[in-house]
């Protein structure tokens, strides 16, 4: 069989549309899926968006006009625009021919509406794609069937796994060219889900398209492919599942206090995980106060409930002193606070991140100083964490950070919206990082900030870690080894 | 769970509309929680109605924390004045209705100055104008990602320097929900809580939402007449018709409305929401098409917007 699905996430995950009855009116009963392409021009990235948008007929005759007024010489043999021009929306774009910055583009198919951040393939741009994929629940990742699997697609796949994206699909691309060649395109597939379980990412699909001509794409390619059975790439997508935040109890990072008149007082914000509902107890952090929720306010007057991603206004039942920046969370299932975290980030501005800089950390409504320490960096090329005390741009680094205040979080792991931050830099106030949360410390040893991959456990006879602790190598890696058992 | 919502006699939006709000609410409360002088620009079209509406609920029960401004041209249709005001007087909303001065005392017309010309004094100096005059370091704008291709590229929080020029190849990385609202002195942001709206969308929300429109979107017997490839209203004084050009009744509509002049009117038969969502669904071309402005060569809204057009 050439296509394989596994799903061996145990995670909550909201129902796509697959339980939903009638077709035309599935598309208003689900979230729009969001999604992002990674890939490089050689691959055809931008005929296969291209494609999508087409054949689903998102693209409109005038724009589709211009498209051809300016793409003159450049159509393909089947009488198609150039689709890279409809999609490099910038003047540098077009001029140079290639993908600088992530472009968002919609379409809907009549069972669902799709969100796709077509983000730029290079080394180079790595930070637009750890943008594109901060926000994403799947990733399309795009080969060329003749060449396969590259450093690149190694690359790709480990960024989008760091951010969080826990479904992949492989889209083996000009597979026309390669004959329709059913071993080389299993054998492709192999070799990237190898890959993607390594990063942890079980929902893995493969499939053999021409984006060309439109094969495997929305419309089925059984005349040239009849070896394969597997989804179209449209039907994954209208079938992906979407994280739902609800591995964590309720989470209301504070955005402002409301307070029209003498009476009322309201806490706004996005419920970032969890639900709640009036009666149900309550915590206000840092300052640990405890109360009752008295009421849910809207615009639709009010509610009995609301659930992860809603915007509400949070009325409680004594007057409490709660701020911006505060967080109110469910009493039995409280997020970490403290002053000291473990974190893995991407470096976005040229001058990367260098240790012992204070930077502004805004976390959900939060911001405050940090004291960023980076301990290793990744190299993408590798999939090695090297040490090393500065992350350069585009990498990827592990950082300790020490805050001046108490600091909230949950693990990335457990709640994408409570264990998500950026770094702003104070002189030129520019994003200069993309984080994720891996826990908090207690003791600052290196061991606990070491990725798992690179801890290996050994056992010895007690004589023999004595003499090995007394050695000059242990004791300059002091800080890099635990001792358990007895 | 199951969450219910009372009042209003409506039923509750669906999942796809919900999550699209619950964004563009997030969107202004931290604007307003963020900046010192927040404002919002009311264009009085149908984005700019969602927009409204939008902010009513992100603010509600309190009163909105910032004026709207209204970058009126003088040439607008004359049904959108109205609207706007009884809109303006239902709410009770600080309205700021600026004009350029210099274009008034130049006279500067669409007729008599050319669309790209007019476009810059009456609208994007005007905007300029008025922005330095509130001396605001926030506008929402209802711009929309789907609506052209260089705004596809362009963030939630849009930065500007001190001269309202955009830097698309500079822009800020913008991840998660987490938006970046520092800036210097005389630096500003423009913040679009419909970045991710289609056409579609807007429709459906007002229509579930019941939000009033200018009566122009509506299919109506007009008088228009032709010219350039659009069909231009005739119903306006000002309007001088050229040698050969002839006035006639049609049924028409607008899919957007700006100046009056340079917005083309569409073939239609769709009076009411459901005609025109029907209309859309089967729509074959995107509605910018009957915008003069956006037809001078393609690229021109990105240089617009890099000289400061919303």
């Amino acid at each position: 069989m050439s296509y394989q699905s596994l799903s061996l996430n145990s995670e909550p995950v909201e129902a796509g549309n697959d339980t939903l009855p009638h077709e035309e009116t599935v598309a208003r009963q689900a979230r729009p899926l969001r999604f992002i392409t990674c890939g490089s021009v050689d691959d055809g990235k931008s005929t296969l968006i291209g494609r999508l948008l087409w054949d689903t007929k998102a693209v409109k005759e005038d724009q589709a006009a211009t498209l051809r007024r300016q793409s003159t010489g450049k159509q393909n043999d089947l009488g198609l625009p150039d689709f890279a021009m409809l999609l490099d929306g910038l003047q540098a774009e077009r001029e140079q021919g290639i993908t600088i910055d992530v472009a968002y583009r919609y379409f809907a198919t009549a069972r669902r509406s799709f969100i796709v951040a077509d983000t730029p393939g290079h080394v180079q741009y790595t930070r637009n794609m750890a943008t594109g994929a901060s926000t994403a629940d799947l990733a399309v990742l795009l080969v060329d069937a003749r060449s396969g699997i590259l450093e690149q697609t190694r690359r790709h796949a480990t960024i989008a796994a760091l951010m969080g994206i826990r479904q992949f699909v492989l889209a083996v691309n000009k597979i026309d060219l390669a004959q329709y060649d059913e071993a080389g395109f299993n054998a492709i597939a192999r070799t990237f889900r190898e890959i993607a379980l390594s990063l942890g990412v079980c929902q893995i699909t493969a499939i053999p398209v021409s984006a060309l001509k439109g094969e495997n794409i929305v419309l089925r390619g059984d005349d040239e492919m009849p070896w394969y059975s597997g989804p179209t790439l449209v039907e994954v997508l209208e079938n992906a599942t979407q994280r739902t935040g609800q591995t964590t109890g309720f989470r209301l990072p504070v955005q402002r206090v409301s307070r029209p008149g003498e009476g009322f007082r309201g806490y706004q914000g996005t419920v970032a995980g969890g639900s709640i509902k009036p009666g149900d107890s309550v915590v206000v952090l840092p300052s640990g106060v405890e109360a009752n929720v008295k009421a849910i306010v809207t615009y639709d007057l009010v509610r009995n409930a609301a659930v992860h991603g809603d915007a509400i206004t949070l009325v409680l039942d004594r007057p409490v002193d709660v701020a911006r920046g505060d967080m109110i969370a469910a009493i039995d299932q409280r997020p970490l606070t403290g002053r000291a975290f473990t974190a893995r980030l991407v470096a976005l501005s040229a001058d990367g991140i260098v240790p012992a800089k204070r930077y502004w950390l805004k976390a959900g409504t939060r911001r405050q100083r940090v004291l960023v320490r980076p301990t290793s960096t990744l190299d993408l090329a590798t999939g090695n964490w090297d040490d090393s005390h500065v992350v350069p741009v585009n990498c990827i680094g592990v950082v300790e950070l020490d805050f001046e205040e108490l600091a909230i979080f949950d693990p990335y792991e457990t709640n994408r919206d409570t264990g998500s931050f950026i770094l702003i830099d104070p002189e030129t106030l520019n994003t200069v990082a993309g984080g994720m949360i891996d826990g908090k410390r207690s003791k600052p040893g290196r061991f606990d900030t070491l990725p798992d991959a690179d801890r290996a456990t050994i056992t010895l006879p007690a004589r023999l870690l004595e003499a090995f602790l007394k050695t000059e190598f242990a004791r300059a890696h002091a800080g890099e080894i635990r001792i358990t058992g007895g | 769970m199951n969450v219910i919502e009372h009042g209003r006699g409506k039923p509750p939006l669906d999942p796809h509309l919900k999550a699209l709000e619950n964004e563009a609410i997030h969107i202004f409360r931290e604007v307003a929680a963020e900046f010192e002088r927040p404002v919002m620009l009311y264009s009085v079209g149908k984005d700019s109605s969602v927009l409204l509406h939008l902010a009513l609920k992100a603010f509600h029960p309190g009163k909105l924390p910032f004026p709207l401004v209204h970058i009126d041209t003088g040439w607008k249709f004359p049904e959108m004045i109205a609207f706007r005001d009884a809109v303006v007087a239902k709410h009770g909303l600080e309205l700021i209705a600026h004009t350029n001065p210099d274009g008034v005392r130049d006279q500067v017309s669409p007729f008599s100055h050319g669309s790209s010309r007019y476009t810059d004094i009456m609208k994007t100096r005007a905007l300029k104008q008025a922005l330095d005059i509130g001396r605001y370091d926030a506008a929402f704008g209802g711009a929309r990602r789907d609506e052209e291709a260089s705004r596809a590229k362009e963030r939630i929080y849009s930065f500007r320097t001190p001269d309202h020029a955009w830097d698309p190849r500079n822009q800020r990385p913008e991840l998660w929900s987490i938006y970046n609202g520092m800036i210097h002195a005389g630096e500003s942001v423009r913040a679009f809580p419909l970045s991710n709206w289609t056409e579609v969308d807007i429709w459906r929300y007002i229509q579930a939402e019941s939000i009033e429109l200018v009566p122009l979107y509506f299919a109506q017997r007009r008088r228009i007449v032709e010219r350039d490839d659009m069909m231009i209203l005739a119903e306006d004084k000002r309007l001088e018709l050229l040698p050969g050009e002839q006035v006639r009744e049609e049924m028409i509509r607008f899919r957007t409305l700006g100046c009056f002049p340079l917005t083309g009117a569409v073939r239609s038969d769709a009076a009411t929401l459901d005609d025109i969502i029907a209309e859309l669904e089967i729509a074959t071309v995107s509605e910018r098409q009957g915008r003069a402005i956006d037809r001078d060569q393609s690229g021109s809204m990105e240089k617009k917007k890099r000289e400061g057009y919303f």
